[in-house]
């Protein structure tokens, strides 16, 4: 690990004014210390905002404000998102181990890097660790990688669970200095996949809304080479109002397959009042996959997220 | 203190508590398992610095000579080891695991997550200590000791 100064930020302005000078945020730190010991991370300074008071979930405006200190395991027990945001509680209960989600927090989550092997293997080329370095994953061991949204500089994926769950609820982040839905936080790789959100130098995630969630059954299914403490390869976060064999609203997200958590709404239009079978499925994943496009490794995971989406559709029909 | 310093090398190197163990110093095999303030954590992913005032507990802090801890015990009684290298992450963890079932915290695998009480099935105990990895593969019987002392405490 490189040397750095380590300072612990009294307030949200002392934050920021040091972030504005180049200081990095730690929260949990569970990521970001990983990757300053292998040095692909290597801050001069940390400014530590574990102690901002952002560690409360309260009602707002007929949903919840999520301080972006409260940890992944408190979001995920609390009792309002158990019962009325089932969708996130059960994204985040699939992410990571107990002992992480103890640590981890909220906006912390949301701004993890992708876990790409070659992002974390700095004798390989990355564009997103080192920008014109090249991408060794484009003819390497793509497995894990994106299918949609990537660029021919970068194929990685967000690794977030939260992240696909928040984005199919429609959260909205809120920094020091405005409101950001999460639809709008990440940016597509392009050829700066070393930028990767809409925050500026300074700007400190505070806390994440949750909108009254939409009427529906809420699904998280995950997909991954073991049971439990994996990634995703494929997972999809849904809200599905089925009545009558009909699908009367249907939101779906997706994670393990793009560089952002992902989501179609031109697609999703096509659920709407449609018949709740395979059919109807195969029409949405057409138009959802319209771009997709695999890499050798990753080829499978086309097929595995349209076989996904017809078991939660099933699963919600049910 | 060097900032850099972690809560993990903290304990080993500096204060002589070298009961955590560091397996793989990247949160991946759980073998530094501490209670952070009574939670159970990666040692080697946090900054010593960062726990100024915070209370550590370590395998250190179970049992007393031959007195054991019900875990400590537990996992004799049913031979929940063999190397015994992970142990004392598993059993740290296994304290934090069980505070966290009795608060009623949900998992991954827990049916119902409305349900006011889980029952700790193997499943449960399997899915909550994922975090701990065992390259002895001793999991039938660290699940048992497990099982055993939260039917005690239940």
């Amino acid at each position: 690990m490189r040397p750095f100064v380590y300072t612990r930020a009294a307030d949200v302005a002392a934050a920021g004014a040091a972030g504005r000078e180049g200081g990095r945020f730690i929260g949990g730190g569970t990521n970001l210390l990983d990757l300053m010991k292998l040095q692909v991370e290597t801050p001069a300074h940390l400014v530590d905002v574990n102690h901002l008071g952002t560690t409360e979930i309260e009602p707002c405006e007929g949903g919840l404000r999520i301080g972006a200190a409260v940890r992944n395991s408190d979001l995920a027990a609390d009792e309002n998102v158990r019962e009325r945001y089932e969708v996130l509680s059960r994204a985040l209960l699939s992410g990571a181990s107990a002992q992480l989600r103890n640590k981890a927090t909220t906006a912390g989550n949301l701004l993890q890097r992708t876990r790409c092997y070659y992002f974390y293997d700095t004798a390989k080329p990355c564009n997103k660790r080192e920008p014109g370095a090249g991408c060794a994953a484009m003819e390497g061991f793509n497995r894990v990688h994106a299918i949609l949204g990537g660029s021919a500089h970068c194929i990685a994926t967000h690794p977030s669970d939260m992240a696909v769950a928040m984005r199919v609820l429609d959260a909205r982040v809120e920094t020091n200095r405005r409101v950001i839905p999460v639809s709008r936080l990440y940016t597509l790789p392009g050829d700066t996949p070393h930028i990767e959100t809409v925050l500026e130098p300074g700007e400190l995630i505070t806390s994440v809304v949750l909108p009254p969630p939409a009427a529906g059954r809420q699904i998280y299914r995950k997909v991954r080479d073991r049971a439990s403490y994996a990634f995703a390869l494929v997972s999809v976060a849904a809200i599905l109002d089925v009545r009558g064999g009909k699908i009367r609203d249907a939101r779906f997200a997706f994670g393990g397959v793009a560089p952002m958590p992902w989501r179609h709404e031109e697609a999703e239009a096509l659920l709407l009042d449609a018949p709740a079978n395979e059919a109807t499925a195969d029409a949405f994943c057409d138009a959802l996959l319209a771009d997709a496009a695999g890499h050798g490794g990753n080829d499978f995971k086309i097929l595995l997220l349209r076989r996904t989406v017809k078991a939660v559709l099933a699963q919600a029909a049910a | 203190m060097d900032p850099r310093t972690s809560l993990l090398d903290l304990l080993r190197e500096h204060l002589a508590l070298t009961g955590s163990k560091k397996g793989c110093d990247h949160g991946q095999c759980g073998a530094c398992t501490v209670l952070v303030n009574g939670r159970r954590i990666n040692a080697c992913l946090t900054l010593a610095v960062m726990h100024e005032g915070d209370e550590i507990e370590t395998i250190e802090s179970f049992g007393d000579g031959d007195a054991l801890h019900a875990l400590q015990a537990a996992f004799v009684a049913h031979d929940g080891f063999q190397c015994g290298y992970c142990t004392p992450g598993q059993i740290c963890s296994a304290a934090g695991m069980l505070k966290e079932w009795e608060a009623g915290m949900p998992s991954h695998v827990t049916p119902t997550l409305t349900d006011a009480d889980i029952a700790l099935s193997d499943e449960e105990i399997r899915e909550r200590m994922s975090g701990n990895l065992c390259r002895c593969a001793a999991y039938p019987n660290i699940v048992k000791a497990i099982a055993e002392v939260a039917e005690r405490r239940a």
